[in-house]
Parts: structure tokens; C-alpha cells; sequence
């Protein structure tokens, strides 16, 4: 398999998940910068023939572009010796990477909203709404006995809601009322080839 | 939120948006203004704000400053890169921001790999003083072991520093240029503080590299920049003290002792622990 090229902003936490699944998976990439802030290089016109909603991560791999974040997830942990595992192979997998996208997104916009004030501040209430049922659910998780959001190991899933949760604090939510989100973060932390961010506190 | 009562934050020059932005709002000093084209005006009693162009960036002030925005040389070399590195916010006191950028020794701590490494962790001596004949602080002197000082380079070495604080509410470093070591890279800092505790950042950058791209010289900066911002958001209190014996400082702190000190003489209140009182807050 050919090296694939990963378009990633260093402070976008979708780009984050990206660069995390890929260190975890052991997939190899080629990392390109994309001027993001303030350059708005996503809305170029050469961006967006690449990416026509002009957005980051973008994989590109000869002929094949992906420009939605859990679809660039997934193709990363098929590519990485050790990302089979991580893999979205049963319903609820798949269920909660599409709450990440769908749900949690809100805040990737509460957080550009207070970080770049680019994004919508009122999605911080939706977001934390999200992230109390995701709470709910690692809660219901442990009694399981399961530390995962989908089983007993870290899939997609878990990576593509990790930086939602990991980097609140940027858009004013602490971390005091989820205790179970803590340790499930803490989990994920110490992964094997876990890498992290700018702004992710190396405190968990 | 209103508007501070502090003479001293309100007789300064604060940048308020990019040039050519579009029309918005946004707060200055707990005020809310509007910003359409090169007008800022006050959104509760319509007052028009002074204004100013320069870099890029429209300044705005509440009062009348007697000192026009201070100057940097290197903006007038026709050879140097103007990098702007955008505008960020940040859950802190503009002061604490000033303060935290003055510091060295955080370096290998926060910045591990970049502008520091764990086992140089030493802040060898420097000389720090106020400049009473400009009115600023400066830092002088200033070397430190840093393992990839600029976007051009990849090796460690000892760089060399000096830091200047010509307002209250800016900061600028200067660093031997290691592609050109006869001259100086400028880095400044500005600050819009929007309340005593919130504040957007801007880092702009006039380098003397003709080797890195623009998006890596940003990338940059900003990587450094967000490494500190959850840094100076979890430092309490909330605002700078400026009594002598609030924090119990190092040698290496000469550079925020004289900072300080500065802020007493002038009287500012603003973003210090002398000012209004927070609602619900340290």
C-alpha cells in the first residue's frame, strides 16, 4: 500500500483524531500543513477542489480522496499493522463513531467559536449535552465491565470522540462532572503510541 | 460587563480586529464596541472610539493616549516576512499572558522538544530593568538551551534572546536570527483584553527566513502558542498580583519582577488582583 497524504491543521481536533488513529494503528502518513488560521487556506480554490466543503483532514491516496473525518479514521486503522482492532465491525461501533460525528460535533464548533471566534458559542450547550450521554454510556460501559465506548477494547469510535471530550476545557467546560469520561480518557491516554496535541494538557 | 474605571488600561492603544474585517462586535475593557470599516463605537452610548492603523490591524482606544502605538524597526526592513499568526482567545488576564511569554523557564516543560529539553533546564543569568527613558521594560541578556529554535532549524543550540515590554498590554522577543546571526527575528504579542479575565492574543512575527514556508512558520508559532495557553488558563489567581509578596519568585523571574514592578509605578488595576471585583471568582 502506498503512503497516503494527510491535510491536517494542528489545532483542529478532527485533524487530532486523524494523527491519533494513525499513531495507534501504526499507519504510516505524510503529513501536510494547511494554513487554516488565519490564512483560510480551506476556503482556496485549490482547497476545495481538493476538499469541496473545504474542510480538514483531508487522505488523499493517489486517486482516492476522503474528506470526512470517521471515513479517514477508519481507512487509517485498516492501513496500520496494528489498527485492526480498531475497527468499526459491529452495529454499535458503528453507532456511536456516527455520534461523534454527528452529535459531539458541536463541540468542534463551541470550541472554534471560543478558541478562533470562528465557529457558533451556542453549540457549547448542545455539546455538553452530548457529552452527558456519553458520560451515561461509559458509565453503563463500566458496569459492564466494558472500558471502551463499544466493547472491552478502543475502537474508531473512542478515538473520533476523544478530543471533544479532551480539549472542553477550551470552550469553558471542565472536566469535574464526568468521572467517567476521566477514566476512560486516562484509558485511552495510555495506549500504546499514543501521541497528543497542542492545548491537551499532559495532566489527564 | 462594563467599562473598566482604570485610567491607565483606558489611555492605550488595543488592536480590535484585522483590517478590512467584517462589521462586528466584540468587547475592549469589559465594553462592548462595534467595528464597521475603520469606525469602533461603543455599542451602548454610540461614543466613537479613536482609532488606528498599523501591521494590519485596526487599534482602538477609550481615552487619550499620550504615546502613539509603539514602533518596531523590523516592520520597516523590506526584506523581512511579515507573519501574522491569527487571533486567539484565551480565559486569562492579558497580564498573565505579558508574564508567562517573559518566562524561560517553563520552556523544557511546556514546550518539550521545541524551545526546551528536560535535562537544560537551567535559566542561566540575566540582566532585566525598567528603560525609564523609553518607559519600557526590557530583558536583556537572555540565553537558553532549545532544541529547535526556529522553523529553519533542526538542531539544539543556545539561543539568544532579549525581550521587551512596551506597553503594559504587549510584549515583543527578539532572537538572534540563526539563519542570519547578525540579525534579529522579532515575535510581538498583542493583546486585545476583552474583560479582566478574557483576552485575544495576536502573535505577529517580522523574520528574517527565506527558506520555510509561510503555513510552517505559522504552524510554528501557533503550535508554541496553544501549548501555552492552558498554561496561563490554570494559573490562579485569575489575575497578575503585583503586591511584592503575593508569589514567592526565583532568580529566573527577574524579568516578571521588574514587569511587575512597572505595572505598580504606573497604577494599573486592570488584570491585576487590584481590580473590580470578579463575579464568583478568584
Amino acid at each position: 500500500m502506498s503512503v497516503p497524504v494527510l491535510w491536517t491543521y494542528d489545532l483542529d481536533e478532527a485533524c487530532y483524531a486523524a494523527r491519533l488513529t494513525a499513531a495507534l494503528a501504526g499507519a504510516e502518513v505524510t503529513l501536510r500543513a494547511v494554513d487554516v488560521v488565519p490564512g483560510a487556506e480551506t476556503g482556496s480554490a485549490a482547497f476545495r477542489a481538493l476538499s469541496p466543503m473545504g474542510r480538514v483532514p483531508v487522505l488523499v491516496d493517489g486517486k482516492v480522496v476522503l474528506t470526512q473525518t470517521e471515513a479517514i479514521l477508519t481507512d487509517l486503522a485498516r492501513r496500520g499493522e496494528r489498527g485492526a482492532a480498531l475497527l468499526p465491525d459491529t452495529p454499535e461501533a458503528l453507532d456511536w463513531l456516527i455520534f461523534a460525528a454527528r452529535d459531539l460535533s458541536a463541540a468542534g464548533r463551541a470550541r472554534a467559536a471560543a478558541l478562533f471566534g470562528t465557529g457558533d458559542a451556542r453549540a457549547a450547550g448542545e455539546a455538553r449535552a452530548a457529552l452527558l450521554v456519553l458520560e451515561d454510556r461509559l458509565t453503563a460501559q463500566g458496569l459492564r465491565g466494558a472500558g471502551f465506548v463499544a466493547g472491552n477494547t478502543p475502537g474508531v469510535a473512542d478515538l473520533a470522540l476523544f478530543p471533544g471530550f479532551a480539549l472542553s476545557r477550551d470552550w469553558g467546560l471542565g472536566h469535574e462532572a464526568f468521572p467517567a469520561l476521566r477514566l476512560w480518557a486516562r484509558r485511552i491516554r495510555m495506549l500504546p503510541g499514543f501521541v497528543g496535541m497542542p492545548g491537551l494538557p499532559a495532566f489527564p | 460587563m462594563t467599562l473598566t474605571t482604570d485610567p491607565v488600561a483606558l489611555n492605550d492603544w488595543y488592536p480590535v480586529a484585522g483590517l478590512g474585517a467584517a462589521p462586528g462586535r466584540t468587547l475592549l475593557l469589559g465594553q462592548e464596541i462595534e467595528i464597521d470599516g475603520a469606525a469602533v463605537r461603543r455599542t451602548d452610548t454610540g461614543a466613537a472610539l479613536a482609532t488606528r492603523e498599523k501591521w494590519g490591524l485596526l487599534f482602538a482606544s477609550f481615552g487619550a493616549p499620550e504615546r502613539e502605538i509603539f514602533d518596531m524597526a523590523e516592520a520597516a526592513e523590506p526584506d523581512r516576512r511579515f507573519v501574522p499568526c491569527g487571533w486567539f482567545t484565551l480565559r486569562a488576564s492579558p497580564l498573565r499572558i505579558v508574564e508567562n511569554f517573559l518566562d524561560m523557564a517553563h520552556f523544557p516543560f511546556v514546550h518539550t522538544g521545541i524551545l526546551g529539553d528536560e535535562p537544560h533546564t537551567e535559566v542561566p543569568e540575566y540582566r532585566s530593568e525598567i528603560r525609564r527613558d523609553v518607559d519600557e521594560v526590557w530583558a536583556t541578556n537572555c540565553t537558553f538551551f532549545q532544541s529547535q529554535i526556529a522553523a529553519t532549524e533542526s538542531a539544539g543550540d543556545f539561543v539568544q534572546l532579549s525581550y521587551r515590554v512596551p506597553t503594559p498590554f504587549s510584549v515583543v522577543l527578539y532572537r538572534v536570527c540563526p539563519s542570519a546571526p547578525d540579525r534579529l527575528d522579532a515575535i510581538a504579542l498583542l493583546m486585545q483584553p476583552m474583560t479582566e479575565v478574557l483576552t485575544r492574543a495576536i502573535p505577529l512575527m517580522w523574520l528574517v527566513d527565506d527558506r520555510s514556508s509561510h503555513t510552517e512558520l505559522v504552524r510554528f508559532e501557533q503550535v508554541i502558542f496553544l501549548q501555552d495557553k492552558i498554561i496561563v488558563e490554570n494559573q490562579r489567581p485569575l489575575r497578575l498580583p503585583l503586591e511584592p509578596r503575593a508569589e514567592i519568585p526565583t532568580r529566573a523571574d527577574g524579568s516578571s519582577i521588574a514587569y511587575r514592578r512597572w505595572l505598580k509605578e504606573k497604577g494599573l488595576r486592570f488584570g491585576t488582583t487590584a481590580g473590580a471585583p470578579l463575579a464568583g471568582t478568584a
